[in-house]
């Protein structure tokens, strides 16, 4: 048993954090800075100018992905010191929809003319891509979903609507899981999986607030929208078994240990500032073992993690441990979001950012923070709610 | 990186792993309990024939060398048998100590002895007032000639009446609670000033509170430096804090796998009560709160042991964390056996209560959460209001 790094892993380190000092942009910094002590969104060049820098490097934009597809294919050591490094330097993080989910499905899955079509523009973050997966009467119940794709020569017709689409607003793409059998003895054996562009008639984006005001996601209405046939992925039918190849993988990069380990140090650097009983807050014991607890989940976590990567790494793909990661993970995420909301006691209330008011007013490192406490309710709800993950750990591996 | 045992390691594991299916089987394990002795002493033969009693010495002693890993195989697969022999208090704590501080004579002299099974040594530490803190020792040491007399009271020492010999934490200067003046004194247990009173513990141990009066000790005796044993006393408490640590994860999972198969073959309204969500979600629960407990046992045991605060951040971490998992863990595993996790005849409820009591041993989760806490939180850089903070 060793979790020590090797020499090469630490020459690995210090490649990492050297191309981050030398090439992460002060301006992408100073201006995703600004909007975040203004409350103002993140443009689509602020999401995807460090990703396009990675995607010129040795495929660092893909950690994960085989070389022979344009990634990194870095080991299960590499991708957490990576992640670890671009945590540390709070680099603005790497958008999932192109990397972590379509991609994998399309080199696993797709033909040579999709991974020839499809793969540079992911890698490169030419191409932004969103998911459509839910649906308004689809939520947990991923399989009883309803849009319809309907073929008609050589195109399927697309009707019916997504919904929670995550940046659709930025979206080129769409990867799909379409009904093309409504017949089907079960619900999961009529569905496809289908890429789409945004760009066809037909297709509407309409905006959804969520309470912190944001606007993150969205429904997407699909009316008579033609989609050409070489856009299916895999098997007509087969979609169920793509979606679930994919789920998992979209869990396993979901634990996001090193961006709560950073901020949990910022709150603890937030909280040596704070004032409370005329001592720093940190001073303060119930704050204080509220950061220690907070500390050991993410400490257990963080092993959790490379226990499953090490696993990975001898030759096994991510499992349904990826539900315990999914799980932990945004316990702790939503554990760090209401610490952080809670040090900075009053100076929690200010709304900034939004139309009715252009003062800005207290702390700087306080602006959104309740913003993204109450945003961070999402985690537990999204990418299968914890309840589902808890379901899929009982029949996966307790074999309940 | 890697989370994998050499091949040695595996032959260990294996090893320990027959000894407790084949010599230590549930029957065998309730008769031992009811003995008068409360341990079987051919169990440490055997363990001496096995070569684990040496495991944590060094190879010029006759010991295997072992690391921390190698010790975390032991006690995980005693865990798993609930065996009682006091292989903890005498071979990693007691053992440690003499290893730590002994010198060259006093080593060459007691390891062998120890590794051979002749001589088990445990640390009699613990005094009435002190709780968890160590360095909190009213039992005193004073010169008289070229001997030292001792008098105080030790409590709750585990494997006392199974041992051949003492070691003593006695004050020879300093206040009650100075880390400054603590000597250990090496003893023969049937020595005159040493009254024993003996008894099982709720989980079935044995431990005795020990009663020194007028004991004396020669010069030569003295384990370490005199007066300067803390640091060495606090060193091997957290090792074999760790070492407890990896039972517990061993009793844990036989807590949530046996609660597991209880759930898949316990029926009522004419089904298993496992088809139930509400026990399902309750027994991931109780597998994730195991994964996380082994995860940071893993952590303890792969961090720099040899730094002292990593060491320490280390064993408190692990013992704050795993005493959590105990907690939920334990209970759970009661509360879905129903009736039959409350009664002593079955084996569930022995398994609770030796997993509640390493818990408090070397101090429990609020004693560790504040250790770790005064660790971790001292010197803490403060921020500049004008920095921005990114949640997301």
């Amino acid at each position: 048993m060793d979790t020590a790094f090797s020499s090469e892993d630490l020459k690995f380190q210090s490649d990492v954090r050297e191309f981050i000092t030398n090439n992460y942009p002060k301006e992408l910094k100073e201006s995703i800075g600004a909007k975040r002590k203004t409350g103002k969104e993140l443009s689509r060049d602020d999401l995807m100018s460090w990703h396009k820098i990675l995607g010129k490097h040795n495929g660092w934009s893909a950690p994960g992905w085989p070389k022979q597809y344009g990634g990194a294919e870095f080991s299960p050591t590499q991708k957490y010191i990576f992640e670890q490094e671009c945590a540390r330097a709070e680099c603005q993080y790497i958008m999932p929809f192109g990397v972590n989910m379509v991609g994998p499905v399309i080199y696993t899955f797709g033909n040579d003319e999709q991974k020839a079509k499809h793969l540079p523009g992911i890698l490169s973050g030419d191409v932004f891509w969103c998911q459509g997966y839910s649906e308004p009467g689809s939520g947990s119940d991923l399989a009883s979903l309803k849009t319809s794709a309907v073929k008609e020569g050589d195109h399927y017709v697309v009707n019916g609507q997504k919904t929670w689409t995550t940046l659709a607003q930025h979206a080129d793409w769409i990867f799909c899981l379409v009904r093309t059998n409504p017949n089907a003895e079960k619900p999961q054996q009529g569905i496809s999986f289908l890429l789409i562009d945004m760009k066809t008639p037909g297709i509407t984006v309409r905006p959804i607030k969520l309470m912190d005001g944001s606007h993150e996601v969205n429904e997407t209405w699909f009316d008579n929208v033609k989609v050409p046939v070489e856009n299916l992925i895999g098997q007509e039918n087969m979609g169920w078994t793509y979606a679930k190849f994919l789920l998992a993988h979209e869990r396993s990069g979901i634990a996001g240990v090193a961006r709560s380990k950073k901020a949990l140090e910022r709150i603890k650097q937030i909280a040596s500032t704070e004032m409370s009983y005329g001592e720093p807050l940190i001073q303060d014991p119930a704050f204080k073992s509220k950061i220690a607890n907070a500390e050991l989940e993410l400490n257990s976590l963080e092993y959790t993690e490379l226990r499953t990567l090490a696993k990975d790494s001898a030759g096994k793909g991510p499992g349904p441990e990826s539900s315990l990661l999914k799980i932990k993970g945004t316990d702790i995420q939503q554990m760090v979001t209401e610490l952080a909301m809670e040090a900075v006691g009053y100076y929690a209330n200010p709304h900034l950012g939004t139309t009715l008011s252009n003062e800005y007013v207290g702390p700087d490192y306080a602006t959104n923070l309740s913003g993204s406490y109450f945003n961070f309710r999402k985690a537990s709800i999204y990418g299968g709610s914890n309840e589902i993950q808890r379901n899929i750990i009982a029949k996966m591996v307790l074999g309940l | 990186m890697n989370f994998d045992y050499t091949e040695e390691q595996t032959l260990l594991e294996n090893m320990v792993t027959s000894f407790v299916r084949d010599d230590y089987d549930w029957d065998t394990r309730c008769s031992i309990v009811k003995t008068e002795e409360g341990w079987k002493e051919e169990n440490w033969k055997k363990f001496a024939e096995l070569g684990l009693l040496g495991v944590p010495f060094k190879e010029d002693h006759g010991g295997l060398g072992g690391e921390a890993t190698d010790i975390m195989i032991v006690m995980e697969q005693f865990g798993k048998g609930l065996v009682v022999e006091p292989y903890m208090p005498s071979i990693i704590l007691a053992g440690g100590l003499i290893t730590n501080l002994g010198s060259s004579d006093q080593k060459n002299l007691i390891i062998p002895e120890i590794i051979s099974g002749d001589r088990r040594y445990v640390f009699a530490y613990a005094e009435p007032q002190s709780r968890f803190d160590l360095f909190d020792v009213k039992c005193s040491a004073t010169l008289d000639g070229d001997n030292y007399n001792i008098n105080g009271f030790k409590s709750v020492v585990f494997g006392a009446g199974m041992a051949t010999h003492l070691i003593i934490s006695a004050r020879t200067e300093g206040d009650q609670r100075s880390k400054s003046g603590i000597t250990l004194f090496l003893v023969d247990i049937k020595s005159e000033g040493i009254t024993l009173q003996n008894y099982p513990t709720i989980d079935e141990y044995r431990a005795s509170e020990v009663i020194i009066e007028n004991l004396r000790v020669s010069k030569e005796n003295i384990l370490g430096e005199l007066g300067n044993s803390y640091e060495a006393i606090e060193e091997q408490v957290d090792l074999s804090t760790i070492a407890i640590c990896s039972e517990a994860v061993g009793i844990l999972q036989v807590l949530k796998d046996s609660t597991n198969d209880y759930c898949k073959n316990r029926k009522q309204f004419g089904q298993p009560i496992s088809a139930n969500q509400a026990i399902q979600h309750r027994l991931v629960d109780m597998m994730i709160e195991y994964e996380q407990a082994k995860s940071i046992l893993y952590m303890a045991i792969t961090a720099d042991l040899s730094n002292p605060d990593e060491r320490r951040k280390a064993a408190s971490a692990a013992k704050a964390r795993i005493g959590k998992a105990i907690k939920f863990v334990g209970e759970n595993a009661i509360q879905l056996h129903g009736g039959m996790g409350v009664v002593d005849e079955y084996m569930i409820s022995h398994f609770f209560k030796r997993a509640t009591m390493i818990g408090i041993l070397f101090g429990n989760v609020d004693f560790h959460m504040k250790r770790y806490i005064d660790l971790t939180q001292s010197n803490i850089q403060s921020i500049n209001k004008d920095d921005g903070i990114n949640l997301s």
